[in-house]
């Protein structure tokens, strides 16, 4: 008795399988596909190859002055000479070893909240909040602890865009979540002081604020009272700010469901140990992304203080551009400023959308 | 708090959540009253030590500095009342011509990233990941100082087809000048537009009488054209066009926007278009594969199903974020005072203030034109979405 056996699988046909199948599925599925398709190559074709010869291949990489720039390309000397300027501004070139050593504990501070098996990491974040930014403050400024003081108008490059992104951001933060618990209070009178405050700093531009903060701060201030500048645009930023956050912790807690609220009530806890044990660290958690995405748009907003005067990294550029030795090199510094700003904000949205995958549990309302 | 039989008369204590709610809020109250006036009071002394005189009397003043654009009249001798609405009316066109072309590249790059096509999607994804990433301002300060002003001077400017002009000093192009047709032209649309608009009630009328459609689109196309065609035909051309020429170092003739004004739009439309294509790409994505399906199953074609079935619902989803995208652009156009084009808050918080030194009266005019303008844009954009918002029961 024979048992049957079956014939070993035909392979697939040569034209569904390979690169040429996978082209023709999704390239050239069509001929109004494949008129897009070549559009498409046309595009690149034009925008790619002089770019590459601008920015790599024809470019001059060695030298120090404007004269060693021969080729036709792009003259990242310039960069390589102004590199300093653009990362620390004005800050003396030899303390600048304290603005790395402030970074480095940053990074060092901030990575075990990156782990997550990591143990006591809400005690640890919270000390490591109040300690860093005191630490962080004797550093930079200095003068204290036998450190030479640096004032703040010495302060410049990506160090200053970055102190002010992240002071606003975390001054703002608890400011807005105050502001949304206000707007979604029972009491009226403290709604409408919340909302009016919140609508009306979303309203305006940040340069309007930028520009208050710069003439009209003194105004409102006691006879003698004075600021120095960047603690004026700061001010100013972290208001703007704090009512952005606002809305987005307002997304959060909207989107806790009711029973919450109503389990908290039950459990006989008030107000503040309801919101504080049961609806804050739900909501909070849910808006993280949101809140780093504020971060992002708040780091770019940073190049405004350009505006009233400060040296951020935007400002340092342009400053240098403008240099009489380094003329004509104004793309090269916006390019370099444009690859640093994307860099960071790239990182950070990708990041944020990381965040939104992992703390997504699933039970969406 | 219910009555209980035989309870104690009650009193005022704190721990009745009432009475703390009205403490907590008259404490907040007055907080901000007091508040207010102690900024009130010390920039009153503070004013008075200065010998600032408050009050609006400045804007009749005479200006006396020149404006690169104004869409109005204007010399030097008016006042500052003028230089504030050159300055509106120069934020408003921005804005304008800002939302109208961000609009388009924004749903033309949404609709491309979801593309079949591999290639074009992906080079939707690299245009937004690159230009929403980048700060705007940087962006205005690039397309001016590194594509407009190094851009050659008008003897050799960009030449396309002997009309557009691209040069350092901006674009030139034709003007259209008032010609004898014009006003019949005008009334000639107005007739097309009011024709179309019966047209439509008449076959919308018919098609719920007896369900028999109507080719609305193309006859409203070709109303729209052919009556203004005929205007033109019997009343000659509604305009004349006056090309630009170059005469010595410039051009004459002939209108020009300028650098400030190309740097600034460019930035704007390119940056806010990015966040449009993820706008219209959600929305897009968030309207079930289903809903295809079953209109498929109705045996709807592909135009009615698009029409009528996906973009309605995607709508829904697109226009509130689309709203906070336009007043984002109305707010960013601001940033043209980092590159000097006249609009409110470079012309008047800039060069007026400096001028006056008027700081809170022209802070406080330039604030309440862009919370107007946020209010409004977003007042419209609200009554056009509940119009369009799921009814629900």
């Amino acid at each position: 008795m024979t048992t049957h056996t079956f014939k070993p699988d035909m392979p697939p046909p040569s034209s569904s399988i390979g690169v040429v199948a996978w082209m023709r599925a999704n390239m050239f599925s069509s001929w109004i596909n494949t008129l897009l398709t070549l559009f498409a190559f046309y595009l690149i074709y034009l925008i790619i190859p002089p770019l590459l010869h601008w920015a790599i291949l024809d470019a001059n990489w060695v030298g120090t002055t404007r004269a060693d720039c021969t080729k036709e390309g792009a003259c990242w000397v310039f960069i390589q000479q102004r590199f300093g300027q653009f990362m620390y501004g004005y800050y003396p070139a030899d303390l600048r070893w304290r603005v790395d050593l402030t970074v480095w504990l940053a990074v060092i501070g901030a990575a075990p909240l990156f782990i997550s098996r990591f143990p006591r990491k809400a005690i640890y974040g919270l000390s490591f909040l109040v300690v860093y930014p005191i630490v962080a403050w004797c550093l930079l400024h200095g003068g204290v602890f036998g450190l030479v003081a640096v004032a703040t108008s010495q302060w410049g490059g990506l160090m200053l865009t970055l102190v002010i992104a992240t002071v606003g951001i975390a001054g703002a933060l608890p400011l807005g979540i105050v502001l949304a618990l206000g707007r979604r209070s029972n009491m009226p009178a403290i709604r409408v002081v919340c909302v009016t405050f919140i609508e009306f700093w979303r309203g305006v531009p940040l340069i309007t604020v930028l520009f208050m903060s710069s003439v009209m701060l003194p105004l409102f201030l006691p006879e003698g009272m004075n600021f120095d500048k960047l603690l004026r645009a700061l001010i100013g930023v972290i208001l703007f700010q704090s009512a952005y956050v606002a809305e987005v912790v307002r997304g959060g807690l909207q989107a806790i469901p009711k029973g919450q609220y109503e389990a908290a009530a039950a459990m006989g806890l008030g107000y503040w140990r309801s919101m504080g044990l049961v609806i804050l660290p739900q909501a909070l958690k849910l808006v993280i992304p949101g809140i780093v995405n504020t971060f992002i748009a708040l780091f770019k907003d940073t190049s405004l203080v350009i505006i009233i005067g400060l040296f951020d990294l935007l400002n340092s550029v342009k400053q240098a551009a403008a240099d009489p030795k380094w003329l004509g090199m104004a793309t090269e510094g916006y390019v370099f400023a444009a690859l640093v700003f994307w860099i960071f904000c790239f990182g950070m949205s990708r990041y944020s959308m990381h965040l939104e995958r992992k703390l997504d549990t699933g039970h969406k309302r | 708090m219910q009555n209980s039989i035989g309870a104690p008369k009650q009193r005022l204590s704190l721990s009745d959540p009432k009475v703390r709610a009205w403490v907590f809020q008259i404490v907040t109250v007055v907080a901000v009253i007091t508040l207010g006036w102690f900024l009130f009071d010390n920039t009153q002394t503070n004013l008075a030590h200065r010998g600032i005189t408050s009050g609006f009397g400045f804007l009749e003043r005479s200006a006396g500095f020149g404006i690169a654009q104004h869409l109005i009249d204007y010399t030097e001798a008016d006042s500052y009342a003028r230089v504030f609405v050159i300055g509106l009316l120069n934020t408003l066109l921005v804005t304008f011509i800002g939302v109208i072309l961000a609009t388009i590249l924004g749903f033309i790059v949404g609709v491309a990233r979801l593309s079949q096509n591999w290639i074009i999607s992906k080079l939707a994804t690299v245009y937004v990941e690159v230009f929403r990433n980048i700060p705007p301002l940087l962006q205005i300060l690039f397309w001016y100082f590194a594509v407009f002003l190094s851009m050659p001077g008008p003897r050799a400017a960009h030449n396309f087809g002997d009309t557009f002009f691209v040069s350092s000093r901006g674009l030139n192009m034709p003007a259209a000048l008032v010609a004898d047709g014009f006003w019949p032209f005008v009334i000639s649309v107005v007739l097309a537009i009011v024709a179309i608009v019966l047209m439509t009630r008449w076959a919308n009328k018919r098609f719920e009488a007896t369900g028999e459609p109507f080719h609305k689109f193309w006859v409203g196309l070709a109303l729209f054209l052919v009556i203004p065609a005929l205007s033109a035909l019997l009343f000659g051309a509604p305009v004349h066009w006056e090309m630009p020429e170059l005469k010595g170092f410039n051009f004459v003739g002939g209108w020009v926007l300028i650098p400030e004004l190309l740097a600034l739009t460019l930035a704007l439309t390119v940056y806010t278009a990015a966040f449009i294509a993820e706008i219209v790409r959600s929305g897009i994505k968030s309207v079930s594969h289903g809903q295809t399906e079953a209109a498929r199953s109705l045996g709807l074609r592909n135009a009615p199903t698009l029409s009528k079935v996906i973009i309605p619902q995607a709508l829904r989803v697109i226009i509130p974020p689309l709203t906070s995208q336009y007043l984002n652009l109305a707010k960013n156009s601001s940033l043209a005072a980092g590159i000097g084009y006249p609009e409110m808050v470079s012309l008047f918080a800039g060069t007026v203030l400096n001028q006056t030194g008027q700081a809170i009266e022209v802070i406080a005019i330039t604030m309440s034109v862009y919370l107007a303008i946020s209010i409004s844009i977003s007042l419209l954009m609200n009554w056009y979405n509940k119009r369009i918002a799921l009814i629900e029961r």
